[in-house]
Parts: structure tokens; C-alpha cells; sequence
């Protein structure tokens, strides 16, 4: 093992658009490179979490599977960063919170525009889903959030350098932004 | 001689009939507030503007100014409770920022970026509240309504019309619409009404503006609340 500070990453109830606008700190990447290394995460394709420094969890809590992850990542990660809007309120997916889940299966599965074949998937290796999409801070504890959809590169820089060089992370104004 | 008081000890002059709040703007100094607005009667709802006054916790923006008040606004205790406040406005009603085109004019969203509110730290309340489309120029949005009674007061008090209210009681509280439907589109509401543009949420919405102005270029984009209030009289002005 390495002395490189672990980090690990996820997606829960999210689009992706957090991971791709932490891609967004451009070259400073090469120089995040040196210090860190990539445990679980979309970039490296690690089934499960080792022992991490860091977990960053991208979306709400939508499904059973998306607890479990969030649980293990609470479990192996000293510090653990809720990462955009999704993760901190729910977001976009959140708006189906208003609808009873039954029909939104039915609109997608049953009912909508150009549905073959339709049933409602209920294969016993699906997740199932939550009756409404929660924040992960309703499920575990916490330490930091970055708002946003996304929150920009220098968002994360920010806030992992400050973790990083052993600081509390804060953000100024103008980088906080809830769009 | 001038009367004043001090806030965070700084001497503040103010005219007697004047409220701590228009005494602190008239000399420059912002103290958050969502449901004040200087045109009409203080309603003291929201509570962002408490302020410590001789040691009690009071609302700046109905609590009258008189001499040698010592008041406090800018401590950490204050601003920790602001921003509590705040997440509570957050939790109960569904503000979702990025699905909103109030997005960056929003007064509420403005506060929260100004007391560093990054999370909402409350449980979400998810309550289920209604859209009223009805209307062919002005939408209310239910959801984003925090009951600062702006546009009731801004209808009464400047448009001569009484066109909305509060109706329900805790949790059942709601923006209600003098109408014998109950819809905005047959109330008197016109979208030149002053209380068409008061909102300072996403709650009541000018249909077709929206977009006008691209995310990312709007009034609290380019500037915090506490510098747009101080210029504009009020929590800021609707673009």
C-alpha cells in the first residue's frame, strides 16, 4: 500500500454531472494525482470500498442498493463529502417524491409514449425502489457538502485541497451556488 | 441632537416612528431579511432579521429604534440561528434550485448564499403542494411559497385589490387565492399587478421570462444580497 491519501467516489441517484465537472479541475489533476489515489469509484471500476481517506457521493438515495453503497462508504471512509444538489436535497430525481411510485412505473413502464411489452420490471437482482428519493444525510452522517448542479471544478479543488492540507473545508461566496 | 442607538458598535442615527431595520439600511447596513420590504407594513414572519436588542432576541424589522439600544446582528450565535432558520424555510417547503427559473434572482436562495448555508441539515418534509397554471400571465408554484405574505400585503396595500391570502393553520398552511374557484385566473390578479412581482421566492412567476436573463449572468450571480439590498431599498429588485 501506498501513503497516498484514498479516495473514493459514487453515484448514487445522480446523473454523473458531479464526476464530470470533478474532471472539470483540468490540469491540476496531474498534481491531484501525485498526493491521491483512487479507491472505489466510476474511474477505477472497484466493486467495494477499501479503507478510504475520503468518500465523495454524487445523488440522492433512491433505491435499496443506493443505501447499501452509502452505508459502506459511510463504514470505510474517514471523511465523507455529500457532492451536489442530488446528494444534499434530493434534486431533480427528488421531483418524483410528489407522485406515488406506482404511477411513475406505470408512466414508465405500463403506460407511456411507445412502451412495448409492457410490465413493470421485477427481476429479484433489481433494487428496489424507495418510496421517495432522500438526501444522504438522511441516511448517514455527513461531514461536508459541495453545492451545486454541478458544483464547479473549483468547487472540489477547494474543498479537497483544504481537506487535503489538513483544513476546515469552506467555501467563499462565489462558490456557492445551488444550479 | 440626532437619536441613535448602536448596532455591533457602530452609532447608528435614526428618527423617531422608524423601525431598527430602516434605521440600520438608511445608514448602510444590512441586516438579512426575507418578508421585510420597506413600501409595506413589517409582517415579522421570516425572523432572519432577529437581532439581540439589550440582551433579547427581537425582530429588526418591527421592533421600533429608540435611544441608547445596544443591538447585536452581526455575531456568530445570531447568524448560526439565521442560517437554521433558513434551512427550515428550505426543508419545508421543495426548493429544488436547479429545476427553478427564480434560480439566481431568488431572495431566499441570496440569504442562504449569504450566510454560507451549504446543506439544508433538516430532514426534508417532501410535502405535496399544488401548481395553479390557470392564470394566462402569472403562475404560482405553491412549493416555493414561504408565507412572507409579500404579495398579500403588495395587493392590498398598493394594487387596492386583496387578491391573496393565508389560509390552513401549521402544516396545512397555504398561499390562498380570492377567487370563488380558488384560481388565479379568476381572481382580479393582472400581471402588472404589483403583487404579480413582490415574490421573493420562485412562488409567483411571470410566465414567458423565465429564460430572459441565462443562469449564471443574474442579479445575485453577480452581486450578494447585502450590497443589492442596500442599493435597491429591499432584498432586491425583479429582473
Amino acid at each position: 500500500m501506498s501513503n497516498k491519501i484514498r479516495i473514493a467516489t459514487t453515484s448514487l441517484a445522480g446523473c454523473f454531472g458531479c464526476h464530470m465537472s470533478f474532471l472539470d479541475i483540468d490540469e491540476r489533476l496531474t498534481k491531484f494525482a501525485e498526493i491521491v489515489e483512487f479507491d472505489r469509484s466510476p474511474l477505477t471500476d472497484i466493486e467495494h470500498c477499501g479503507e478510504c481517506d475520503i468518500g465523495l457521493i454524487e445523488g440522492g438515495v433512491c433505491n435499496s442498493e443506493n443505501v447499501h453503497v452509502l452505508r459502506e462508504f459511510r463504514r470505510k471512509c474517514k471523511i465523507l463529502v455529500a457532492v451536489g444538489a442530488c446528494a444534499i436535497n434530493g434534486g431533480v430525481p427528488a421531483l418524483r417524491n410528489f407522485i406515488p411510485l406506482e404511477e411513475c412505473l406505470g408512466e414508465s413502464y405500463l403506460d407511456g409514449i411507445g412502451v412495448e411489452n409492457p410490465q413493470i420490471p421485477g427481476d429479484v437482482e433489481l433494487p428496489l425502489l424507495l418510496d421517495k428519493v432522500r438526501p444522504v444525510h438522511e441516511i448517514v452522517k455527513i461531514d461536508y457538502f459541495m453545492p451545486g448542479c454541478p458544483p464547479s471544478g473549483d468547487v472540489f479543488w477547494k474543498v479537497l485541497t483544504d481537506l487535503l492540507e489538513g483544513r476546515e473545508p469552506s467555501l467563499p461566496y462565489d462558490l456557492i451556488h445551488y444550479d | 441632537m440626532t437619536k441613535s442607538f448602536t448596532l455591533d458598535g457602530r452609532i447608528i442615527p435614526f428618527e423617531d416612528g422608524e423601525t431598527i431595520i430602516e434605521a440600520a439600511a438608511a445608514a448602510g447596513v444590512y441586516i438579512p431579511h426575507l418578508c421585510h420590504h420597506p413600501d409595506y407594513t413589517p409582517h415579522g414572519s421570516c425572523k432572519l432579521c432577529s437581532v439581540k436588542v439589550n440582551g433579547r432576541i427581537c425582530s429588526a424589522c418591527t421592533f421600533p429604534a429608540e435611544e441608547d439600544q445596544e443591538i447585536v446582528s452581526e455575531s456568530g450565535e445570531i447568524n448560526a440561528d439565521r442560517k437554521r432558520i433558513t434551512q427550515m424555510l428550505f426543508v419545508e417547503g421543495n426548493h429544488l434550485c436547479p429545476g427553478c427559473e427564480k434560480s439566481g434572482n431568488c431572495q431566499l436562495q441570496a440569504v442562504a448564499y449569504h450566510l454560507n448555508m451549504v446543506d439544508n441539515h433538516f430532514p426534508h418534509f417532501f410535502a405535496k403542494r399544488e401548481l395553479d397554471a390557470s392564470h394566462p400571465d402569472v403562475l404560482i408554484d405553491h412549493n416555493r411559497c414561504i408565507f412572507c405574505e409579500l404579495c398579500v400585503r403588495a395587493s392590498r396595500e398598493k394594487d387596492g385589490k386583496n387578491v391573496f391570502d393565508i389560509g390552513g393553520r401549521g402544516i396545512n398552511k397555504r398561499l390562498i387565492v380570492n377567487a370563488p374557484t380558488g384560481l388565479l385566473k379568476d381572481s382580479d390578479l393582472e400581471v402588472t399587478d404589483e403583487a404579480a412581482h413582490i415574490c421573493p421566492t420562485g412562488a409567483i412567476l411571470i410566465k414567458r421570462t423565465g429564460y430572459l436573463i441565462p443562469i449564471g449572468q443574474r442579479q445575485f450571480d453577480q452581486q450578494p444580497i447585502d450590497k443589492v439590498s442596500l442599493t435597491t431599498g429591499q432584498g432586491g429588485h425583479e429582473q
